[in-house]
């Protein structure tokens, strides 16, 4: 009990650090990218699921991400004042309305944002079910051919939608109030909370995971990514469980939408493009596929030098670099989960072949 | 009473008919073994009765219920569990592991349990272990608990296969070429663990080329030759059954 917990203090205390660090180092606006840093780890930590423990991949999830936050920020942005029928009465009645003032002012009277993450994440296991359930019969480079689609879809989608902001996306959307009178925002104010708040969802996203990896559900997946047709045989469901797993790791992409879209306080439709689906892929494959803290601390470290600049103009161009790097010469992963025994049966075995002629 | 029936069932693989107008019945608590020449057809049989393939024509009833149409996962939920020629142990994980997954459908946990651990799994986990524990320590492998499964000796991985089926506590086993592989020693140990396994309650469907073992351990044999039926008898008649001999001579280890 205690040393499966370890690995979650760790991390827990790194966290404390590396804030404490910028406190001590008069940087607090670093917490800015981390916090964002965070969001996009939810992202990789669900995909890592999907791709590491059910063997499934997904060139599609900036798509679920998009979802989530597109559906949050029209719902939170939308000024409902104006189309007053029976419908938005009822809503307004059994109090899923809000009324807010914009930044000029002006009243709004808008879905509360605990319904638009509610309604995201509804459509998200909506679209996850109908898409999946044809696109993971497909196997290999076909899975990744299609789900890249899915992404390309929702981009061009959002891209092409008036009421979506079209190429400037939504703007001004509204903190994400929490119980206990936290807000989720981008407000200089708030910034220690907010990093705070970020990672804590992170952490109890990887503890659900891991849980879940140690249960007979991930015992199961194990078994169906190492000989599918042997599970099946022991009446593993195995299409099932490989949907249900899609699904989840798509919840865990349209939740991170709707927290960073309330963090940015907006969203565009960059957030749904190609690129990014193939950055939460590469973070998962050097990570180590099968490594949830792989792909969190790897998440934790490239998130945040692409948030920060560091990769400049090729910002995008580095992810596709450390993919094809990974696929041609470690598709393991660097961050393998037997990394460590590997290596000491490399120490152990290399003198003794050394010996023999 | 019949547990199994299988009732002109035929399979066509483009040009070849593997399977052609084949019928048996496996009663409850028996032994039965399916033996022919090499691509007779026997595994693509095992393959139609446990539901990886599915019959072009003909109806398979098991438990006195028609299941020629399902998967292969629902039919191990009714109850009948296989293994393969080429043993299929789950890579990467230990032999508890591969027998914990066996416990699959007698435990219930789903993912939103997993995931918030309830209380509930905890039990249901220690009980999968328990069971787990007792399968091992019947079969002789419980010290090799920790180990990776692929990394045993042939022999023993057999009987890993053959527990994890064991732990899906089947009515009918269907054991592909169990004695495949294995040196007389372990195959005579083969053959007590298979009647063993019939003691237990447990009903058997084997294919295997083994003659000495089939002989021994059988209540009744078919033979197949190209997809057909030849011959169904009690082991003593079908030695000297004429049309068998001539279909293995050639081949002549029995
Ligand atoms: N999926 C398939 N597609 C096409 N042909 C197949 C398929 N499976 C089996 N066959 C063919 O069907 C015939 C019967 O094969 P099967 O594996 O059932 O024989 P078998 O009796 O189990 O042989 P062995 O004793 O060598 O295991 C063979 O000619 C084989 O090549
Ligand atoms: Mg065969």
């Amino acid at each position: 009990m205690v040393r499966r917990h370890f690995p979650v203090a760790a991390f827990a205390g790194l966290i404390v650090a590396i804030q404490l660090a910028t406190l001590f180092t008069g940087t607090p606006y670093y917490l800015t990218q981390l916090t964002m840093t965070a969001y996009y780890s939810l992202v990789v930590v669900g995909l890592c699921m999907l791709i590491g423990y059910a063997g499934q991949i997904s060139l599609g999830h900036a798509g679920f991400f998009a979802i989530g936050g597109y559906v949050s920020a029209f719902l939170t942005t939308f000024d409902l004042q104006h189309h007053r029928g029976a419908f938005v009465s009822l809503l307004e009645k059994s109090g899923a309305l809000v009324f807010r003032h914009d930044v000029y002012g002006g009243s709004l009277l808008t879905v509360h944002p605990w319904l638009a993450c509610a309604a995201a994440i509804l459509l998200t296991v909506a679209v996850a079910y109908l898409v999946g359930g044809p696109v993971l019969k497909l196997k290999g480079h076909y899975l990744a051919m299609a789900t890249l689609g899915i992404g390309i879809i929702v981009y061009r989608i959002v891209l092409g939608t008036e009421f979506l902001g079209a190429a400037d996306g939504i703007s001004e959307v509204p903190g994400f109030p929490l119980p206990g009178g936290l807000l989720i925002t981008g407000n200089a104010s708030s910034r220690v909370s907010n990093y705070y708040l970020a990672w804590g969802i992170v952490i109890l996203g990887m503890v659900l995971l891991l849980n879940l990896i140690r249960s007979r559900v991930g015992r199961a997946l194990a078994a169906v990514h190492g000989a599918e047709d042997a599970a099946e045989a022991m009446g593993i469901p195995t299409a099932r469980y490989k949907l249900h797993t899609f699904v989840l790791s798509a919840v865990f992409a349209a939740v991170a939408g709707v927290l960073l879209t309330h963090y940015n306080a907006g969203i565009g439709p960059s957030e749904a493009g190609v690129m990014k689906s193939v950055r939460y892929v590469a973070i998962v494959a050097i990570g180590g596929m099968a490594n949830l803290w792989g792909a969190l601390s790897m998440s934790l470290v490239l998130n945040y030098l692409s948030l920060r600049g560091y990769f400049g103009t090729y910002d995008d161009a580095v992810f596709g670099v450390i993919l094809i790097l990974i696929m041609l010469f470690a598709p393991d992963g660097l961050l393998r989960r037997h990394l460590l025994s590997d290596l000491k049966r490399m120490v152990s075995r290399n003198p003794a072949e050394e010996e023999t002629p | 009473m019949t547990l199994l029936s299988v009732r002109g069932i035929g399979k066509r693989f483009g040009g070849l008919q593997a399977v052609n107008d084949l019928s048996f019945d496996v009663a409850a608590g028996s032994i039965k073994a399916l033996i022919g020449p090499n691509g007779a057809g026997k595994t693509t049989i095992f393959n139609l009765v446990s539901g990886f393939l599915h019959p072009d024509n003909g109806v398979i009833v098991f438990g006195g219920a028609e299941i020629q149409a399902l998967s292969s996962c629902e039919v191990a939920v009714r109850g009948m569990v296989r293994t393969f020629q080429h043993i299929r142990l789950f890579p990467r994980m230990t032999v508890l592991e591969n027998i914990l997954v066996g416990r699959h459908v007698h435990s219930r946990a789903g993912f939103l349990a997993g995931m918030l651990s309830l209380p509930f799994t905890w039990k249901e986990e220690r009980r999968i272990r328990e069971k787990s524990f007792e399968i091992m320590e019947m079969l002789g492998i419980a010290g090799h608990a920790g180990t990776e499964a692929t990394s045993l000796a042939y022999g023993q991985q057999r009987v890993v296969e053959i527990g994890r089926a064991l732990a899906c506590e089947p009515k009918l086993l269907l054991l592909d070429e169990p004695a495949a592989g294995l040196n007389m020693r372990e195959t005579i140990e083969m053959g007590a663990l298979i009647s063993r396994i019939r003691d237990m309650g447990v009903t058997v469907l084997l294919v295997e080329h083994d003659m000495s073992l089939v002989m021994k351990i059988s209540d009744e044999v078919v033979v197949v030759s190209y997809g057909e039926k030849i011959a169904e008898d009690r082991p003593l008649a079908i030695q000297k059954n004429r049309e068998v001999i001539r279909v293995y001579l050639g081949d002549d280890e029995c």
